[in-house]
């Protein structure tokens, strides 16, 4: 093959291709592979701050439905780095909707490619793991040359990136009702619906950069530290700063990528898994009680943890609290006593279900408790 | 939490026949129910009137009672069986409201059975809707979700209704607790309408409770199916949106898996609420499903009901998402939580999560207004459709256009074809919601509608509009394509376009599509339902095709067996076919075959991805049939076809396979042919010396009339091309001939054949390996010959027929067999009149009576028949012990039970049509009555099919003059019962010259008399009457006499009394009733019945 690939393609590092239609902006980009099982939520999933560097496929067919309004956005941009799916919506059909998502797309520039293999795509992903790949909404270049480009993109282990997406600049979003509580929210790729969550409950969120320091956040007095979802790979993140406030005894929790730093900062360590949960649907036990939620997810690394017990940490011992019972994969981690948790899924949901909110008002518990 | 250990043993209620609104979904989540009980080593106790289901298979309870489903008869099962748990949430609401009936009258405490799966509060809460709106209310409130309910006020009284329309103006919903399928309810406009509707919905409630609501038509609806386990865990197995928006029953809708026109938003507040409102009904394991609509202009949501139990939508759910929900609902009821139980799919992940899916389901109803000459065939509240088709596809488009072509129905796909209707009238069309409205929208979007207009008409969501607008777009570019090549055909096939919809647009010819697609190497993939978006590996072969990418059919090198299935239920084709090709599914698996269904109809058992190797589900058409067979044959050897157990559909395609060299088992297409066409079976007849009814082919009046000449009056008349007795008539003179040839449509042939007037029909249901004949079952009609067989009461063994008969029977029928080549089942119709048995048709395939007789005789029929279509001869069959060693089903002892099928009629959706039975089939499902005594067993399928039959008080009996002489008798007993009896003059004149006491009631066409005497409607609509007898007079047309009967149906039919139509049935009815009231009415299983027959 020494012709240029004709129309649209998406191409994958390992050689595989599959052609499309543009969808979205046109030219060409890069990033990791992944795919989404959700059904709905595709607004939220595009402007999640974790998929920063990373084409997003979705699994569902159908996308573009309900067009884009401007009250679902979890952030002020488009983070995927290419977007795929299988049967773009002509229309807009929502009360709610501003605009149709191919315009959204163009307009944040996102290269997108519509195919009819999204279920080939995904089983090939399952079956090789997570890869790098690349759209060419006109390729002029034969195959084998975006392959070699495809190639040279640069890997997602060992990606620095929270730096990337986070605000550069401290901001409050003010309790709702009453003021109960001050909370320091480490943006590492934070979504909006998880400031508005706590906010809900009574918290003023101080949203701070992600190089944070300690003396940062202890600045702003918190009755209790959060750090967020976050794109990348924890291993090369620092996590003196969360140490020091655990060794503060400030009450802490973590979502996501917060959970993985929480593990590093426990002794534990990160791992890639083959190729990510992301979606709307995974079951999560909550190990002490034995009761299920259904949860979204959207990771591609995972904490290594002893399943069987309670271990010990410096900052005395602690246990896998939450498992994903598809794959009894680490879903969460909490210090015994109680006063530091995290969850490697999305209690603020958006997208997604709604079971796992009550974390966020344990959270409030242990600031309260603390606060006493 | 592991099973429970306190509970051993387990009733389960079925759903008894089907009926529109009930049908073989139970019968899936019954059979998956049993099944899951008798694993976990329970001891099973099934109670089902309906012979015809899988569930009610000896095999799948440790005792199985085929006996009406009637708190009585239950209450006996349960002083017999004496189980420990009561699960009453697989059945339907026919098994809910027995639940709660026996609850109420203290049954289960008496005899300290359980409720399990639901509680009688939870029942009550979720479905009292006064109660129910309760609680939406309560979770909106406390939760802070968005939820109400429409606003409504229950009635008990007429003067409550008209009272509460100055709080909810006109138009309103009405609507009666606890019915299912939405029976007695509508629209009410005016005052006129509420009268009606509230009147017959007071009566249909069992509570005479109505609630009024204000009206939200539409709407968008929606609707989610959640399951709970005790530990609370709650998931959402699926979301289904109904394109047809609020103001169409959801059983009559076209929808859709998942929805698609709603953010995450939205669904997630939709799935916050169902939780909440499950959790606060107490639903505390189990299935149910929530409706909800939402207000397409502001969002505003508005809870609809939910059902505290599986149902159609929970069977729809488990086929489109590959979650199992009966099943599940099983294991949850005995003490499991989600989370131990595997997804079998996956296996190794847990059925605690959410299936997410990567194509598009869509389910589409099918509708029988044909057989039911003025009915209302607006669609509405109340469900009409009598059956469904479901379609997967990559794309909506694609499900959708295979869900049509599913239907199989003339008519039913989109056409690009003829003439153009006006715009205007089309759009007008488009208004009133109907059968195929969608159709009528694709024709207006040729006539040049716009999106708006559509929208304006029909208030279908915009997106789905605009589906119907790129289809129509393909279309054209379909047709502008300078050539067919690759990516034109692709393009066209990937959304959805039938090789003979590319012919038909393309003018060209089916096979000529298929020929070039097959050259160019375009071929649909088949992609696996998974329940996870392909995210894990399945282990269970569940597929449907896509022109996608890559194939997933796993390769093999067992001998396949392919299974075509019988499609969505219709009138005269229903879930008898089902189970035929189940048990053959069954018997070649056990015998080593890999099986593969095919099948397209969400209800059934057949369409279990636990029932066969594999499961396609596809559109029984040519097309799709073929590339299902390709596939197959790619991936392993294929040792046949089998086409004859899922009825008509699958045997229509014989030919055609065969042709395209596909290897057909069992009575070959050649044969098949032989029995089916009329010439060729006529000779078949001759050749082995069998009358046949005397019959000639007319085209023009004169013609007609000439044979009724040569053939004497009445005679049957049908066009030739309809299947199914469609447009069948009785015919006793030439002026309604002639008016009769006149309404034909032009030019084709009706056959005209001697009616046999006063003749015994009988059934016969036969198995042939070409050298032995096992006679299955021989069956009398307790109904004359006119009135179809499917609608018609039968006896096995026969009641008036001797050994001589029988004996006639079985040479005929085996001269059929041999004479036709039949290899596996024959069904053959014989009219017994004067002494001469006449053959009215053979049917060379499985038909409606094979579970019937197989469960009267104890013998597998289709799975026997299925072996032999594979080469196993009866002797073999005899030795394995599968067929009884010698002897058959007409050689019953003489004092075998005898088992009586009665079949069940849809006379109450259908108001308005006449209920007199007739050569057309109507009956949607049949029930068996089995006892050692007929009158009891006949007396039991009464019970099952309609309610008890009084045993006291009035009868009404006005009869045909031709009737008279054979009523004398069976009245005389009904008077010596105790009844008092009523009758029209001429009727009352004949009664009491014989000597019985007869009070005359005026007819109705003569008015209330002069001292306000009241006519026969009136007596039975005042609820006077408890007995109906009333046999039709004249022929069709006629007024007089023949109106009157008319009004007296319908007036039974909206009292809901007892109405019997011909004089055989009422000898049959007072043999029953004596019965009942001599004695003791017992109750025994099945496989009691067996041990007593087979040992
Ligand atoms: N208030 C209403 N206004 C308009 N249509 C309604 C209303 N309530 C129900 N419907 C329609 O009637 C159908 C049947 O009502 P539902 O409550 O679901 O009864 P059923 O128990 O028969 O399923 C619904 O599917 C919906 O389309
Ligand atoms: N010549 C006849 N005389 C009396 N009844 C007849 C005659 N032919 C048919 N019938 C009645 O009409 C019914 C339907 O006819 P049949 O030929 O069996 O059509 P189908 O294909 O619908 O089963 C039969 O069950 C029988 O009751
Ligand atoms: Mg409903
Ligand atoms: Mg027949």
């Amino acid at each position: 093959m020494t012709n240029p690939a004709t129309g649209a393609v998406l191409v994958l590092e390992d050689g595989r291709a599959f052609h499309g239609t543009p969808y979205g902006a046109v030219g060409e980009t890069f990033g990791e592979m992944v795919f989404n099982t959700g059904m709905t939520g595709y607004q939220e999933t595009l402007t999640d701050p974790s998929y920063h560097r990373q084409i997003v496929a979705m699994t569902a067919p159908h996308i573009g439905n309900t067009g884009v309004n401007d009250e679902d956005p979890e952030s002020g941009r488009v983070w995927v780095a290419g977007y795929v799916v299988r049967e773009p919506s002509r229309v807009v059909s929502s009360w709610r909707a501003d605009r149709s998502l191919d315009d959204y797309l163009k307009e944040q520039g996102v290269v997108g490619i519509a195919i009819p293999g999204t279920r080939a795509l995904t089983r090939h992903l399952r079956e090789r793991g997570a890869m790098r790949a690349g759209i060419f909404t006109a390729p002029a270049e034969p195959l084998e040359d975006l392959v070699e480009r495809v190639r040279q993109a640069p890997a997602m282990a060992g990606a620095d990136l929270a730096a990337e997406v986070a605000t550069t600049e401290p901001y409050v979003v003010p309790a709702l009702g009453a003021k109960r509580f001050t909370v320091a929210a480490v943006d590492l790729g934070i979504k909006g619906m998880t400031p508005h969550r706590m906010a809900e409950r009574g918290c003023e969120v101080h949203v701070l950069p992600a190089t944070a320091t300690f003396e940062q956040i202890m600045a702003i007095r918190p009755d209790g530290v959060f750090l967020s979802n976050g794109p990348g790979d924890p291993a090369t993140a620092d996590v003196s700063a969360l140490r020091a406030v655990l060794e503060a005894r400030v009450p802490f929790f973590g979502i996501c990528f917060g959970n993985q730093l929480f593990g590093r900062a426990l002794g534990l360590s990160t791992y890639k898994l083959r190729y990510g949960h992301r979606g709307v649907n995974q079951p999560v036990q909550d190990v002490r009680t034995g009761k299920v939620e259904i949860s979204a997810h959207n990771h591609g690394f995972a904490v290594e943890a002893p399943l069987d017990g309670p271990f010990d940490t410096p900052y005395g011992p602690a246990e896998v609290s939450h498992v994903n019972l598809n794959d009894r994969c680490v879903e969460g981690l909490r210090l015994l006593d109680g006063r530091a948790f995290s969850v490697q899924y999305h209690p603020e949901a958006a997208a997604g279900p709604h079971d796992a909110a009550y974390l966020f008002d344990e959270f409030c518990e242990v600031m309260s408790r603390a606060q006493a | 939490m592991p099973k429970r250990e306190d509970i051993r043993s387990v009733l389960v209620i079925g759903s008894g026949p089907i009926v529109i609104g009930q049908a073989c979904e139970f019968d899936y989540s019954g059979t998956q129910a049993c099944r899951v009980l008798r694993d976990e080593g329970f001891r099973v106790i099934l109670v089902n009137s309906n012979p015809a289901t899988i569930m009610t298979d000896p095999e799948f309870a440790d005792a199985t009672y085929v006996e009406p489903i009637t708190p009585e008869f239950v209450e006996k099962i349960i002083a017999k069986e004496r189980p420990d748990a009561l699960l009453p949430t697989l059945g339907g609401q026919t098994a809910l409201n027995t639940a709660v009936a026996l609850h109420e009258a203290g049954v289960l405490e008496r005899y300290d059975v359980e409720l399990i799966g639901a509680d009688f509060d939870a029942i009550q809460a979720g479905e009292n809707r006064e109660k129910f709106k309760e609680i939406v209310a309560k979770v909106a409130r406390e939760r802070g979700l968005n939820a109400e309910s429409a606003r409504s006020v229950v009635c008990h009284t007429m003067d409550e209704c008209l009272a509460a329309v100055s709080e909810l103006g006109y138009p309103l919903v009405v609507r009666p607790s606890f019915t299912m399928g939405g029976v007695g309810s509508g629209f009410a406009y005016d005052e006129t309408d509420l009268r009606r509707i509230a009147g017959a919905g007071l009566d249909a409630s069992p509570t005479t409770e109505v609630l009024l609501e204000e009206s939200i038509l539409g709407w968008k609806e929606y609707e989610l199916e959640v399951m709970r386990d005790r530990h609370d865990n709650v998931v959402i197995v699926c979301s289904i949106e109904n394109i047809d928006p609020m103001g169409v029953h959801t059983g009559d809708s076209v929808t859709v898996a998942p929805a698609l026109t709603l953010t995450d938003r939205e669904y997630q507040n939709m799935r916050d609420v169902a939780i909440a409102v499950i959790r606060e009904v107490g639903v505390d394991t189990g299935g149910c499903n929530i409706q909800f609509a939402v207000d397409p202009r502001t969002g505003r949501m508005i809870v609809i009901e939910m059902n505290p139990r599986v149902s159609r939508s929970s069977a729809l759910a488990s086929k489109a998402t590959g979650f199992p929900i009966a099943k599940i609902a099983a294991k949850l009821a005995i003490g499991y939580t989600l989370d131990e139980i595997p997804n079998d799919i996956t296996k190794e992940t847990p059925a605690s999560f959410e299936p997410t899916l990567d194509y598009i389901v869509v389910k589409v109803p099918r509708f029988a207004f044909e057989k039911f000459k003025g009915a209302d065939q607006t669609l509405t509240t109340h469900m009409k459709s009598v059956g469904e088709a479901m379609a997967i596809g990559r794309s909506f488009s694609e499900a959708l256009q295979k869900a049509l072509r599913s239907l199989e129905k003339k008519d039913s796909s989109f056409t690009w074809a003829g003439e153009i209707a006006g715009k205007q009238d089309l759009l007008a069309a488009c208004r009133v919601p109907h059968d195929g409205r969608l159709r009528t929208m694709q024709q207006a979007i040729r006539a040049g509608a716009g999106a708006e207009e559509l929208f304006e008409a029909t208030s279908i969501d915009p997106w789905f509009l605009d589906q119907l607008f790129l289809l129509h777009e393909e279309a054209q570019e379909l047709a502008g394509a300078p050539e067919l090549t690759a990516g034109v055909l692709q393009r066209a096939k990937r959304h959805g376009f039938s090789d003979a919809q590319i012919g038909e647009i393309r003018g060209i010819d089916e096979a000529r599509v298929r020929d070039l697609r097959h050259a160019l190497g375009l071929r649909p993939v088949y992609n696996t339902v998974d329940t996870c978006a392909a995210e894990f590996a399945a282990k269970t072969p569940y597929l449907y095709s896509a022109y996608d990418e890559e194939s997933e059919v796993p390769y093999g090198t067992r001998q396949k067996v392919i299974i075509l299935g019988s499609g969505p239920n219709r009138i005269g084709q229903g879930i008898e076919f089902d189970y035929a090709c189940v048990h053959a599914s069954f018997e070649l698996s056990r015998a080593g075959f890999e099986t593969v269904m095919v099948n397209c109809n969400p209800e059934t058992v057949s369409t279990d991805y636990d029932t066969s190797d594999r499961l396609y589900f596809e559109p029984l058409t040519l097309e799709d049939v073929l590339e299902v067979v390709h596939a197959e044959q790619q991936t392993g050897p294929v040792a046949g076809v089998i086409v004859q157990l899922g009825g008509q559909t699958p045997l229509g395609l014989a030919q055609a396979l065969k042709d395209a060299g596909v290897p057909v088992v069992g009575t070959s297409p050649e044969s098949i042919h032989l029995a089916e066409e009329r010439g060729a079976f006529g000779r078949v007849l001759a050749e082995a010396a069998l009358p046949a009814p005397k019959h000639g082919t007319a085209t023009t009046v004169a013609e007609a009339l000439a044979v009724a000449e040569d053939v004497g009056y009445p005679v049957l008349v049908r066009p030739s091309y309809v299947l199914g007795g469609a447009g069948m008539a009785i015919v006793y003179d030439d002026e309604t001939l002639t008016t009769y040839m006149a309404a034909q449509e032009g030019g084709h042939p009706v056959l005209v054949d001697k009616f046999l007037d006063e003749a015994i029909e009988i059934d016969v249901d036969a198995l042939y390996d070409g050298a032995e004949l096992y006679l299955g079952g021989v069956m009398e009609h307790i109904e004359e010959a006119g009135i179809h067989s499917g609608d018609s009461a039968c006896a096995l063994p026969p009641i008036t027929l001797g050994s001589h008969d029988i004996k006639r029977i079985r040479a005929a029928t085996e001269a059929i067999a041999s004479g036709v080549g039949v290899r596996g089942l024959l069904n053959v119709q014989y009219a017994m009149s004067a002494g001469v048995l006449y053959v009215l048709e053979a049917n060379p395939r499985a038909s409606r009576t094979v579970p019937f007789v197989s469960k009267a005789t104890a013998v597998p029929l289709a799975k026997a028949a299925a072996r032999v279509m594979l080469g196993a001869t009866l002797a073999e069959l005899r030795a394995e012990g599968m067929l009884p060693a010698t002897g058959d089903g007409g050689t019953l002892p003489l004092d075998a039970s005898i088992a009586v099928k009665e079949a069940v009629l849809p006379f109450n959706r259908f108001r308005g049509v006449d209920i007199v039975l007739g050569p057309e089939m109507r009956s949607t499902g049949e029930v068996m009555g089995i006892d050692e005594f007929f009158g009891i067993a006949f007396a039991k399928s009464q019970a099952a099919a309609y309610g008890e039959l009084p045993t006291k008080g009035r009868a009404f009996v006005s009869v045909a003059n031709r009737d008279k002489r054979a009523m004398i008798f069976p009245v005389r007993a009904l008077a010596d019962l105790g009844f008092e009896i009523l009758a029209t003059e001429g009727t009352a004149e004949v009664l009491r010259r014989n000597g019985v006491r007869a009070k005359i009631v005026r007819k109705h066409s003569e008015g209330t008399g002069p001292g306000g005497e009241p006519t026969s409607v009136q007596c039975i609509l005042d609820g006077e009457i408890d007995l109906i007898v009333n046999t039709p007079f004249g022929s069709p047309g006629q007024s007089g006499p023949r109106l009157d009967g008319y009004d007296i149906r319908t007036a039974a039919v909206l009292r809901g009394i007892p109405c019997i139509t011909t004089v055989s049935g009422l000898a049959a009815a007072a043999a029953g009733i004596q019965a009942i009231v001599r004695g003791d009415v017992g109750v025994r299983s099945l496989q009691e019945h067996a041990q007593a027959l087979r040992g």
